[in-house]
């Protein structure tokens, strides 16, 4: 039986929807939700939590599925070779969908304490990881933009969800305009890009950058013509312009120093589970955008790059760390904290060697874990009449929830990077890549900065284990943070006792297909 | 019973690890069983140490009971154990240490017991790893590891400035530990490669391919590795941490901390930091100078302000600062008395100030104050405790026929080897060590009873006996016969001695009257 709408679709999936099918399932869940939010009572709107997670799933599943087609041709193009399937997508389309997991897992125990438990909630993380995978799959200018401003609407209305806390308002609408502000600066670049290759496609704008330069030092070392009319100084800033501004539009979504303002407020303002998905999977989304960006359209001058993206670095590491020490209130201290992981992240790029590859994939990896971890505990702390975000709520908790107090004091370790754990393995690459490509001053720095930075990880630890508890009530676990605490811990662990797996993955992670 | 030989090294490092996940699945109510559980596993820990003396070969010159597994190929590190004569020695001093100081805490620790065993037993698998490990990665993840254990022994269960205490100890020793890291990623980096070999963080691959590196290289890599083990020891800029850690702990955690953990750092400097000695005389001189400088100035440093304490466990920590100086003055002498001396007499300090502190504890569990000027005239209601004290004490100052006379007699006769004025400078450091420890026991124990509450204070129990005993008995037997002791580590030293200053034994030969061998006597006719 021949019906031709049927087999038309069957073609679609065997090619261009081959390459986006995942993205396609994401969407599709996310639509059901919105749909069957409508059927369901008050009573029964945590099983959208159940629908957002089976959609999770399959999306994995398909994702799990490419890896075959990837590894017998390298990679897989679609679209006019505007999206790619490649080991690199593959590895962040698996931590986004791990997070999202997490962040499910997270969300519906503590939306029902909100009494915000809303269909939208979930189709929206759905969304928005739709739109992750975007940026970490296109390799089209356009693409990338849509893919980074889907995520980013996604979490403006997810960081405002809880409508009557003021916070949560202020933080949405800061998040919107610093945003907004920054996709600008970014799309700016864009088009500067596209107007100095005609060209949108990554692949040939790098290229044509580089053809581009080896003309214009070709013409330049030559005697010009009296009657040239143009600027050779001008000709040679563009790139440079084009490069300052992306990277200025990717540090304000990486949150790096100096664009990093709008983290500790969001974080803070955020629903718990929705600052876990900024946290984790917009950063490293983000990161995902930039490391496709830096390594291929501009990775033939990364040696011109190089200081200005060292320099950022140390500015995260440095201001991150001094001003995680005074914050009283958890989020935010764990806000500044990750401004100072993206410093790591950033030596690493500032390194560019194979081991630096190695180091960004694993600390993002490890990343996405250890900080879901800690911001779950918190997310656990959280019960009726008690907000638990301020370092006096953890008081005794170790008397309060001795395995919640454990996993703490584990993703703190992990965090600041004490072995064995993920958290070190994810430094020792980057360290090592610093010292391979004789970068000493920045490897002194570096690993300096683990020292304050264990202060002040270790005040949250000295509230949670030697602080005796006041009138706080028993905390109480439910089963699906239980399975999204056990998950982080796993992987937090796993990584550092045995990192090998792990090392191959983050390895494999950073291979770009065409 | 063959896997066990084979093992045996693994099984003493994770004996204490599995006690300590055992303890995991106690009731938090059951006080006892907490109890005896962690005496069971320290006793436990010290037996299954026993075979490696039954079982060590007396000539052996490179590593026994070796381990060598593959852990994570792809960056080269291995779990790979082994030992010689001198980490045997540190495994076994760590191994009862653990046990006596397990035994110490019964009837001092009365909260949370089931936390605190299993923090003790932890600490016990890090330490002894510390010593085994012959991969630079396994032994940097070991170093890190024990760190936490014993942040929460001093914070949880230490007296009233534990938090800051145990916070400083934590970031000094861990701002001394990354820089390692870096010394020791360089040293992965640097190091030749045979061609179609992966890189490797093997200890003893790494420290041989280090003598290939240049002397700027070696310098640097050397004071990367200084750094770390010089807060650990503490030498004497960098010891402000351990007064505080050391007073604040709890006394099996100063005991552990005095007896063991300083330990580590002269330990490293043995095995890491001696084979990055530069090549250059001069530039060796130098830095030889530097830490021998700062040896002498912590031996006598230490001591003066051993004189002005007013809280007996200050006292005893700060003497660790003028003991530790000995031992770095042993080993940066670069003989083998002085080595030789120097490892041994980590031993006797491990024994020794151990004691002090087991004895600080019995007081401070009568009487709940470690100020001397609460003391006085013990001796009186406490005469079992006086006499031990007083062995103690003596074999702290350095006594002959007790253990300390032996240590600072042979580093003393290493350092003269080389320089005389060293020597002077440690004795004086020997001449205040007898003056801070005897005033002490003067303060405490003689005259009379000063306080009432001090009248009636019961003597020593059999548990504190049963702990004190021992180190005792030790310290006679390194004071009467330390030939054993030094049977273990003459090999080793050597090796290093042969290793890190080449002239020595020649120019030592050449002092010798020329033997009278038949042939050589023929030729010089």
């Amino acid at each position: 039986m021949h019906i031709p709408i049927l087999s038309a679709l069957m073609n679609y999936f065997q090619g261009d929807g081959r390459v986006i099918l995942p993205e396609i399932e994401l969407t599709l869940f996310g639509l059901g939700i919105l749909l069957i939010d409508f059927t369901l009572g008050v009573k029964e709107r945590y099983l959208n939590a159940g629908l957002a997670l089976l959609g999770t799933l399959f999306s994995a599943y398909t994702v799990w599925k490419l890896r075959i087609p990837v590894d017998a041709d390298g990679s897989l193009l679609g679209f006019h070779d505007s999206v790619v399937v490649d080991p690199f997508f593959l590895f962040f389309a698996a931590l986004f969908l791990a997070a999202t997991v997490l962040v499910v897992l997270l969300s519906v125990k503590y939306l029902e304490i909100e009494e915000e438990q809303e269909g939208e909630y979930y189709a929206l993380l759905l969304f928005a990881c739709v739109g992750m995978m975007f940026m970490a799959s296109g390799i089209d200018l356009i693409v990338m933009f849509l893919g980074l401003e889907t995520m980013a609407l996604s979490f403006y209305v997810l960081t405002g969800f809880l409508r009557r806390e003021k916070r949560s308002n202020e933080a949405a609408l800061k998040y919107v305009l610093l945003g907004a502000f920054s996709s600008g600066i970014l799309a700016y670049g864009f088009s500067l890009l596209y107007g100095l290759s005609a060209s949108t496609n990554i692949v040939r704008i790098s290229a044509m950058l580089g053809r581009r330069s080896a003309f214009i030092s070709a013409i330049l070392h030559s005697p010009q013509p009296a009657t040239a009319q143009f600027n050779p100084f001008l000709l040679q800033l563009l790139p440079v312009l084009a490069f300052v501004l992306i990277a200025v539009g990717l540090f304000f979504k990486v949150a790096a120093v100096p664009f990093h303002q709008w983290a500790p407020d969001v974080y803070e303002g955020a629903p718990t589970p929705v600052t876990v998905y900024v946290s984790v999977a917009s950063k490293t989304a983000s990161f995902a955008l930039l490391l496709r960006l830096f390594l291929v359209v501009f990775g033939a001058t990364q040696v011109n790059w190089m200081y200005l993206v060292a320099g950022i670095a140390v500015a995260s590491l440095t201001w991150g760390n001094l001003a995680a020490l005074t914050q009283t209130n958890v989020k935010r201290l764990l806000a500044y904290s990750s401004i100072s992981h993206v410093g790591y992240i950033l030596l690493g790029l500032v390194a560019g060697n194979d081991t630096a590859r190695t180091g960004i994939a694993f600390y993002l990896f490890a990343y996405v874990f250890m900080t879901a971890g800690a911001f779950a505990v918190l997310i656990v702390l959280r019960q009726k009449g008690l907000i638990g975000e301020e370092l006096e709520d953890l008081n005794g908790l170790y008397q309060r929830s001795p395995a919640a107090a454990v996993l703490l004091l584990i993703f703190m370790l992990s965090l600041s990077g004490i072995p064995p754990t993920a958290g070190f393995m994810g430094k020792y690459f980057i360290f090592l890549s610093l010292i391979e490509t004789k970068h000493p001053v920045l490897a002194v720095f570096a690993v300096l900065y683990i020292v304050p930075a264990l202060y002040y990880y270790f005040r949250i630890v000295v509230h949670a284990w030697l602080k005796q508890p006041g009138e706080a009530p028993r905390i109480a676990m439910s089963s699906a943070q239980a399975v999204a605490l056990g998950v982080a811990l796993f992987v937090t662990l796993a990584a550092g006792l045995y990192p090998e797996p792990f090392t191959r993955l983050a390895h494999y992670a950073l291979t770009f297909g065409p | 019973m063959d896997f066990v030989a084979n093992h045996i090294l693994s099984v003493v490092l994770f004996t204490p690890l599995v006690g300590a996940l055992l303890l995991l699945f106690v009731p938090r109510e059951n006080e006892n069983a907490h109890r005896i559980a962690g005496n069971v596993f320290g006793v436990l820990g010290f037996l299954v140490s026993l075979p490696l003396i039954r079982w060590w070969h007396p000539g052996a010159s490179k590593f026994s009971f070796e381990e060598n597994v593959a852990w994570i190929p792809s960056i080269g590190a291995r779990y790979h154990l082994g030992i010689d004569g001198i980490s045997l020695l540190l495994v076994l001093l760590t191994t009862f240490l653990g046990m006596i100081a397990i035994l110490s805490s019964w009837s001092a620790i009365h909260q949370r017991t089931k936390e605190y065993y299993i923090l003790l037993l932890l600490l016990q698998t890090g330490m002894i790893g510390v010593f085994m490990a012959l991969d630079f990665f396994l032994f940097y993840v070991f170093w890190e590891v024990m760190l936490v254990p014993m942040y929460f022994l001093i914070g949880v269960w230490g007296s009233d400035r534990r938090l800051y205490a145990a916070i400083k100890f934590f970031l000094y020793t861990l701002a001394g530990s990354v820089v390692m890291l870096l010394g020791i990623l360089a040293l992965y980096f640097y190091a030749p490669l045979p061609a179609g070999a992966t890189r490797t963080f093997d200890v003893p691959t790494l420290l041989a391919g280090a003598q290939t590196f240049s002397d700027p290289l070696k310098v640097w890599l050397f004071w990367a590795f200084f750094f770390a083990f010089a807060i650990k020891v503490p030498m004497f800029p960098f010891h402000t941490w351990l007064p505080d850690a050391h007073t604040e702990a709890p006394t099996a955690g100063s005991v552990i901390l005095a007896g063991v953990l300083l330990k580590m750092g002269t330990y490293g400097f043995i095995r890491f930091s001696l084979p990055l000695l530069p090549t250059d005389t001069a530039l060796r001189s130098r830095i030889i100078s530097i830490v021998i400088f700062l040896s002498l100035v912590g031996i006598v440093y230490g001591a003066l302000v051993c004189l002005m304490q007013k809280d007996m466990k200050r006292l005893i920590a700060y003497s660790s600062v003028s003991h530790l100086g000995f031992c770095t003055l042993g080993i940066f002498a670069l003989t083998p008395n002085g080595l030789s001396g120097s490892v041994l007499q980590q031993i006797n300090h491990g024994i020794s100030t151990g004691a002090l502190f087991l004895i600080v504890g019995v007081l401070y569990e009568r009487r709940h104050t470690r100020m001397i000027s609460d003391f006085g005239g013990l001796a009186t209601p406490m005469p079992n405790f006086a006499a031990i004290y007083l062995i103690i004490s003596l074999s702290s100052l350095g006594m002959p026929l007790l253990n300390g006379f032996i240590g600072e007699f042979t580093i003393l006769q290493g350092a003269f080897q080389v320089s005389k004025a060293w020597a002077a400078w440690g004795v004086l450091g020997v001449i205040l060590g007898a003056a801070y420890l005897l005033w002490l026991y003067q303060r405490v124990m003689f005259g009379p009873v000063t306080q009432p509450a001090n009248e009636h204070l019961p003597d020593l129990n059999l548990r504190e006996l049963a702990t004190l005993v021992p180190l005792v008995f030790l310290a006679f037997w390194i004071g009467i016969y330390p030939k054993p002791f030094f049977a273990l580590i003459e090999k080793p030293v050597e090796n290093i001695v042969r290793q890190v200053n080449p002239n020595f034994y020649p120019a030592e030969r050449a002092k010798l009257p020329v033997p009278e061998l038949p042939s050589a006597a023929a030729e010089t006719k």
